[in-house]
Order: structure tokens, then sequence, then C-alpha cells
């Protein structure tokens, strides 16, 4: 395997990673406790998983561990020695690297530049970018990741950003390598990748904390696991001694069917509700497809093939150069989002932070945005009306963790993402375009989800979802459209193997 | 179908927390003014009042539009070189048609450079502040044509009446003041309560997102600028109407008191949050510093660095704020 590469002064600090331990840990956010008394002890070397539901406080946990905020109360200890970790950098120096749900890459510099951002090799103070290409050369070599050094880490799509951080992390030698959610945004073949990628680290004697909602990514990966609910400890104990029921029964608490609901099948009479046809933008060539009343239509493709960007040219949010669609016969105007909204058309983005969510603002106004005329009175928000329909749509997708006037960026992101959702159902769309719709929800919350777009679909809404988890596009859709370069290669229906439809997103 | 129950735990139990950083500034003020009214025995005076509503007038007003235009994420730079221009060209048509026709004019005037500057800064997609600093330079160059860099003012017999918005009025305010009230609020419930004020937020808080939404965003930014351009009209009005004549070098640097108010209030530079109340307060903070150092017969060149140092202190309580909610 590539690792073997590695170079020796890197070699011995990776197998030097301390002993971790946490003890009463604990964190407020005003008047809600995130965590209380949080006690745990991550062996070197160990792959060490954190589940829980949304909100249950992972992700809190995580960035105490990583510097990026402090706790209110407890104790780190590395190999029994107190540290104090109140900023980033302390963590680092201590060898511990934080890779966060919501990247923080920067979008301007390269990616050769953020891997060793701020850490460039220099000789007094001149760069020596040469030295650092060559480290980065040994790093791709090492993880496999194909990503261009000198391409822009903002033009890059969130699955090779996220490849940009794990790099990152290592090039600063990381003993410890905490990673919230990691393969949340990576499609099958890049999450296997990732998952060689840490047990090959491991074997080596980093220490890697994995927050996580697979159930089976984490059994088969992790060698203790660690579940929290409410902000408590409930267990830590060797995955070997878990099965997906067990761990799901600790973390939820309740009755739960995690299986993908009954997709019934379209009746032959349905009515075609969206065409689309010879769509063209920069990014996607001549797409055409029809989605007829009640059907669900899954797009799989890598990361960069073009799925995102069918649903966005489809809303009008890309500049389409050709092609055209038409809901229900009607063609909509080019380009124009609000047409697309009117004609009842509604698009969960991919990404919640860039595309979907206003983080300054309280959850309520943030579901409501999209509707907001239709519950107004001469200009002025009809404030209990819209209150009573934020509520009821907050319940059915289970949002927790909003109190009154909370900011959406203060939720977890699970609970973002369900608000995310909430906000476009909010008027039942008669076209629902959705993009990554579970990604960072709780898998009771994905049931829940999976469960509203089957029932949207029963209830006759055409629905296209584009996924980079196969099960779920493959499980929801009746029909399913492979794509590769901007272009739509392949059709299945729902009876596809998984392996036809990676070997067709795959093909060259 | 897997099925598996265990005993949930109990929700936290809710607690009243007051939030410092809401309501802080607040505080402030009343602490300046308590402070005043302790030292000196003619700062708590209707007088004394009337005349620090009188001073906030200008800033005030401008100060409101300028919470509308940061909350939505832009700057305009270009507000009282409008103010200049509409307050001119009210003058000029005063001398033709009227005090009437003239006040009305400034409006027409005001609102529409606010309307042009909004569409040049929504048109060339130029970052707001230096498109702005560039329109206040043609406006303030466009006032030296028109007036041929000379005082104007309304013919002699005029004068009275067009000395309006310094008459005593409403609980004795000038008429000014009070306009500057009736705008604060007015545009406090818009930015609070209207489809319109939502989306100012969501447009500075997320463009991307409100875009995605169905916000015209281009449109949101140019209503906003042309709100301002009316409200540096009737800024420019109070001034003209005060001095009895206009002239092109009106109100220079005002625009940067009235962001500075609008920061002391709290309100974040960052876009997408803040609040029309807070602007207000900014304002009142900084008229009642100022008064304060003439009660006090302090020496005024102070009063700049006090001014400056609460600029400082808001700006890096809004960043403080921001980087813990970021992490
Ligand atoms: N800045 C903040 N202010 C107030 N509450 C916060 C803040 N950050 C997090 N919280 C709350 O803390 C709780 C735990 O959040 P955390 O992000 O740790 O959850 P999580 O377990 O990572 O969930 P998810 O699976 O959805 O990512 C949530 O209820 C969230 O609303
Ligand atoms: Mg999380």
């Amino acid at each position: 395997m590539a690792i073997q590469q590695l170079d020796t002064p890197e070699r011995v600090n990776r197998s030097s990673a301390p002993e971790i331990t946490l003890s009463g840990i604990g964190k407020r956010y005003g008047a809600s406790t995130v965590l209380r008394d949080i006690t745990l002890s991550v062996a070197p070397g160990e792959i060490h998983g954190i589940m829980g539901e949304n909100g249950a406080g992972k992700s809190t946990l995580l960035k105490i561990l990583g510097g990026a905020i402090g706790a209110d109360s407890g104790v780190v200890k590395l190999d029994d020695r107190e540290v104090k970790i109140t900023e980033p950098r302390d963590a680092i120096a201590q060898g511990i690297s934080l890779i966060s749900q919501e990247l923080a890459l920067i979008p301007g510099l390269s990616v050769l530049e953020n891997v060793f951002l701020g850490r460039w090799a220099n000789t007094g103070s001149l760069l020596r970018s040469g030295r650092d290409a060559d480290h980065l050369e040994r790093l791709l070599a090492q993880t496999g990741f194909e990503l261009d050094p000198r391409a822009m880490a903002g033009d890059l799509p969130i699955g090779q950003q996220q490849q940009v951080e794990i790099l990152k992390a290592l090039a600063r030698g990381a003993k410890v390598l905490c990673m919230d959610e990691p393969t949340a945004v990576l499609n099958e073949a890049e999450k296997a990748k990732l998952l060689k990628v840490i047990r090959s680290l491991a074997r080596l004697g980093t220490t890697v904390i994995l927050v996580s909602h697979y159930l089976e990514e984490v059994l088969g990966l992790v060698d203790r696991v660690t579940i929290l609910r409410d902000g408590q400890h409930i267990t830590t104990e060797a995955a070997s001694r878990h099965t997906p029921e067990s761990l799901v029964g600790l973390m939820v608490g309740r009755e739960v069917d995690f299986l993908l609901p009954e997709v019934p099948p379209v009746p032959s009479e349905a009515k075609t509700v969206v065409q689309v046809a010879g769509l063209s933008s920069s990014r996607v060539k001549d797409v055409s497809f029809t989605v007829r009343q009640g059907e669900i239509l899954g797009i799989a493709g890598l990361v960069g093939s073009g799925r995102s960007e069918t649903l966005l040219a489809m809303f009008g949010a890309d500049r389409t150069t050709s092609g055209y669609v038409r809901i229900n016969g009607r063609r909509l105007r080019a380009n124009s989002i609000r047409e697309a909204i009117k004609a009842g058309m509604a698009l969960v983005p991919e990404s919640r932070k860039e595309q979907g969510l206003v983080m300054s603002r309280p959850v309520d106004e943030n579901i409501a945005l999209s509707t907001l005329s239709g519950r107004s009175l001469g200009g002025f928000v009809r404030v209990a009306r819209e209150k009573a329909a934020v509520s009821e749509i907050s319940h059915s997708v289970d949002l927790r963790g909003a109190r009154r006037g909370s900011l959406i960026g203060d939720l977890s992101g699970g609970n973002q993402q369900k608000a995310l959702f909430a906000k476009w159902l909010l008027n039942p769309p008669a076209v629902l375009l959705v993009d990554e719709p579970t990604r960072g929800v709780d898998i009771a919350a994905k049931a829940r989800i999976h469960g509203m777009i089957a029932d949207l679909a029963a209830k006759g809404t055409a629905v296209v979802v584009v996924s980079s988890e196969l099960e779920e596009v493959i499980g929801l859709s009746h029909r399913i459209h492979v794509m590769r370069q901007g272009r739509i290669v392949a059709e299945f229906d729902r009876n596809a193997s998984r392996d036809e439809v990676m070997t067709s997103a795959f093909l060259k | 179908m897997t099925t598996v129950t265990v005993a949930v735990s109990k929700p936290a139990q809710k607690k009243f927390k007051l939030n410092v950083r809401d309501f802080g500034i607040v505080f402030g003020l009343i602490a300046i003014m308590l402070l005043l009214t302790l030292n000196t025995g003619t700062f708590l005076t209707g007088r004394n009042f009337i005349n620090l509503f009188d001073q906030a007038a200008i800033v005030g007003l401008l100060a409101a539009a300028a919470t509308l235009c940061i909350v939505s994420g832009v700057f305009d730079l270009s507000s009282t070189a409008n103010l200049a221009v509409s307050a001119i060209a009210g003058v000029m048509i005063t001398q033709h048609l009227g005090v009437i026709a003239g006040f009305v004019g400034a409006l027409v005037v005001g609102g529409a450079l606010g309307t042009v500057t909004g569409l040049i800064v929504v048109g060339t997609k130029v970052n707001s502040f230096i498109g702005t600093l560039a329109v206040s330079i043609i406006y303030r160059g466009l006032a030296i044509v028109i007036t041929g860099g000379a005082i104007v003012a309304p013919l002699p017999e005029q004068l009275a009446s067009f000395q309006t918005w310094t008459w005593p009025s409403l609980f004795g305010l000038t008429a000014g003041s009070v306009l500057m009230v009736a705008m604060t609020i007015v545009l406090g419930i818009v930015l609070w309560r209207t489809t319109f004020g939502r989306r100012i937020y969501a447009v500075g808080g997320n463009k991307e997102a409100a875009r995605l939404s169905g916000i015209r965003t281009g449109s949101i930014h140019v209503a906003v600028f042309a709100i301002s351009g009316l409200c540096s009209a009737m800024a420019g009005m109070i001034l003209a109407s005060r001095a009895g004549s206009a002239q092109p070098a009106m109100a220079l640097g005002v625009e940067l008191t009235a962001i500075a108010a609008v920061v002391i209030g709290g309100t974040s530079i960052l876009g997408g949050h803040g609040a029309m109340w807070r602007a207000f307060v900014g304002v009142m903070i900084l008229t009642v510093i100022g008064n304060g150092f003439n009660l006090l017969h302090w020496d005024t060149t102070y009063q700049q660095v006090v001014t400056g140092v609460l600029i400082l202190l808001a700006v890096a309580a809004d960043g403080l704020f921001f980087r813990k909610r970021a992490g």
C-alpha cells in the first residue's frame, strides 16, 4: 500500500499518539446544557466512533477537543498530562487536528496553499513552494486522492474540499484526527477510499475519532464506539459487541423503523409533470428526461458529474445556454427562479451553509423565507400564521433544539438540514428537486425524511433525488439516471443493483 | 422492521436569561444620561431634550437609512452627497415654485438619485463601498455644477416658511426631530415586520440562499438605496431649513458618523443582523456625548477620541460575538 512510502520523521511522529482522557467535560449555551459530565478515554491508535442523534452534542465534543470552542468544565489529559486547549492552535500543537462538519478552507487559495496553510516551507521568510509541492505529492500518493495542487479550493466540489482538509491535517503530522461526519459529503468510491485511509493511518498509530450517522460504516471501521444522548455519555463499548439495532436503540431511546419506505409504483395513467429537453449550461450537456406525477427519479453519479448542476439549471439558478423545462406542459422562462417557484418547483440545495440557510436569522424566518408572500397582508408578515405553519412543518420533520427566536446557525448540523427540508415543504410543491436530502441527519430523521419524500410522491408530487448514497437513490427512486461529465449516460429501473449503477458512473 | 425501545431522558429545564449583548447598549446610554443628570443641572431639562433631538435629526435620518443598507449587505457612502444635491434642488425649486414644491422636489430628487446609485451598484456589481464612494464624488461635483459653487437661498419672503423644519411641533420638539423619529419608527417597522424587511435580512445574511429562495436580490438593493436617497433628501431639507440656505459642501463626512452610530448601536457590519432601534440608540449616544461635553464645558477635542474609542469597542464586541458563533 502506498502508505509505506511515508518518510521517516512523519512515521515516528505518528506512532506516538497519546492516550486521550476526557473527564467531566461540560458545556452550556445560555439556558441549554449541551454536554454534561462527559468522561471518556481513547487509546493510542484507536479508531473511536461517536454516535448519537442530531443535537446530541457530538460536534460540540469534537470542537472542544479541537480547541474550536472552550468547555465550561472538565479536563483533557494526554498521557496523564493535563492540557489546556482553548484555541485551535493549542490542539494543533498537541497533534490534534479537527476536520469539522462545516469545512473551513480558504476559497481563494490553491489546494497546495490550503494544505500547508500558515506553515509553508520557507528559508528565512522566502517561501519554498517546491518543497511543499513535493510533500503534497507524497500525501496524495499516500491517500490516493486525485487533486490538482494548483486548483482553487473554492472551485472544488465539496467532496474534494474535504479531501483537502484531510491532507491539511496529515501535513501537520496530526497524531489525533477528529473527523466530524467526514463521509457525509462523499460518494461511495470516495467513502471507501477514505475508510481505507483511516484504517492505514490507525495502523501506523494515529488515533482517529470519528462522528458518523452511518451504522454499518461505524461498525465495520471503529474499535470502540461511544454513544451520546441529550449531551450525556451513554456507553463506550467495543464495536464488536454492537449490532445496528443495539446502536439505534441506545442513541434514540425509542422505537425506530430505519428501513427505506415502500415506494408505491407510479400508476400507468399518471401524466408527465416535468419535461426537461436538451438542457445545457456551462456544467451540464444536453440533459433530457421526464418525470411523471408521483414518480421519483434518482440521479446518481460522482461528485462533479453534473447532478447538482442539473437541478440548479432546472430551477433557473444556473444560467442555461440551450434547452428548456416544461412543468405541466407550460414552458418555463429560462433562468428565472421565481418562475420556477411559481410553477410549483422547490429545490432543497446541496449545501445548507452556502445555498440554503441564512445563518444569522432565526429558524422560523428561514423556514418561511421562500413562501413569504403567501403569508402576508399588504406587505406585512402575518406572524401568527407564519408561526403556526412553521411549527407544524417543524414537527413533521422532527426539528429539535430550536427555542423561541434561536438562530438557525445555533442548531446542530442535522437539525439545520431538517429545517432546510421543512422550508421547501411549507407549501407542498408540485415538483420537488432534492440534493442530498439526508446529509448529516441521524438515522431516525433520515427514515422520516425518506418517508416524507415517498409520501409526497404518493400524493402526486414529481420528485428528482440526487444523492451520493446509492442505497438512498436506488431505494427511493422508481427510475435512476446516471450522470457522468455533465451528461446522462445510463438509465436503470428500481431493480438495478448497486454494482450496475456504480459501474456506469465510473466508466470512462 | 427493526424496533428497539429504551427509556427517554427528560428534556432540559428552561431558564430565563437576559441577553446582555442585545440590550447592553441601552444600559450604556442610560448610564451616560444618569452621569450627566447627576453632574449638571441642565441636562435633564425639556429645553435640553428638545435641543438633543434637534441635533440628532440629521444623523438620525441618515443612520436609519444606513441601517437598512448595512443589514442588506451594502454601504451607502453617497448619502450626504445626495443630501447636498437634493437640498440645493429643493432650494432652487423653492425660488421658482414656492416652498411646498421645493420640499416635494427635494424628495423626488433624493429618491431618484438614490435609485440611480442603487442601479449603478447592482448593475456594475462593484463593491458598494467603492461604488458609492465614486458616486458620492460625482454627486458632490454635480452640486458644484448646478450652483456654480455658490450658496443658494430661498427668496427673502420665503425664508420664514422655508424654515418650517426648525419650528416647534409635537411635545415642543422641532418638526425636523419629529420627522426623524417618525422615519425611524416607520423604517423600523418595515425592517421588523414586513416581507421586504425579511428579504433585506436574508439578502444581507446570505445572498445566494436568498436568491435560491426566489428573492430578487438586485431589486432589494435598489429599493434600499432609493429609501436611503429619500432619507438623505429629508435630512437635506432639515439642514437647509435650519441654515436658510444650501451649498455643495453640506454635511460633508456625516455619512460616516451615521455609519458609526449604526455600529455603536450593535448592528453588524457583516450584514444580515441588526435592528432599527439600535441605530436610534447609537445616534442618541453620540448626541448625548456631544451634549455632555458642551454642558460640562469640556474640551470638545476629546469628544472625537471618545467617539473613536466607542466605535472600536462596538466593532470589537461584534467581532467577538461572531467568532463565538462561528465556533
Ligand atoms: N452556538 C450555539 N448556541 C446555542 N446552542 C448551540 C450552539 N451550538 C450548538 N448548540 C446546540 O448544542 C446542541 C448540540 O449541538 P451539536 O452540534 O454538538 O450536535 P451534534 O450531535 O453534532 O448533532 P448533528 O448530528 O446534527 O451534527 C444542539 O442542540 C445545538 O442546538
Ligand atoms: Mg454535528
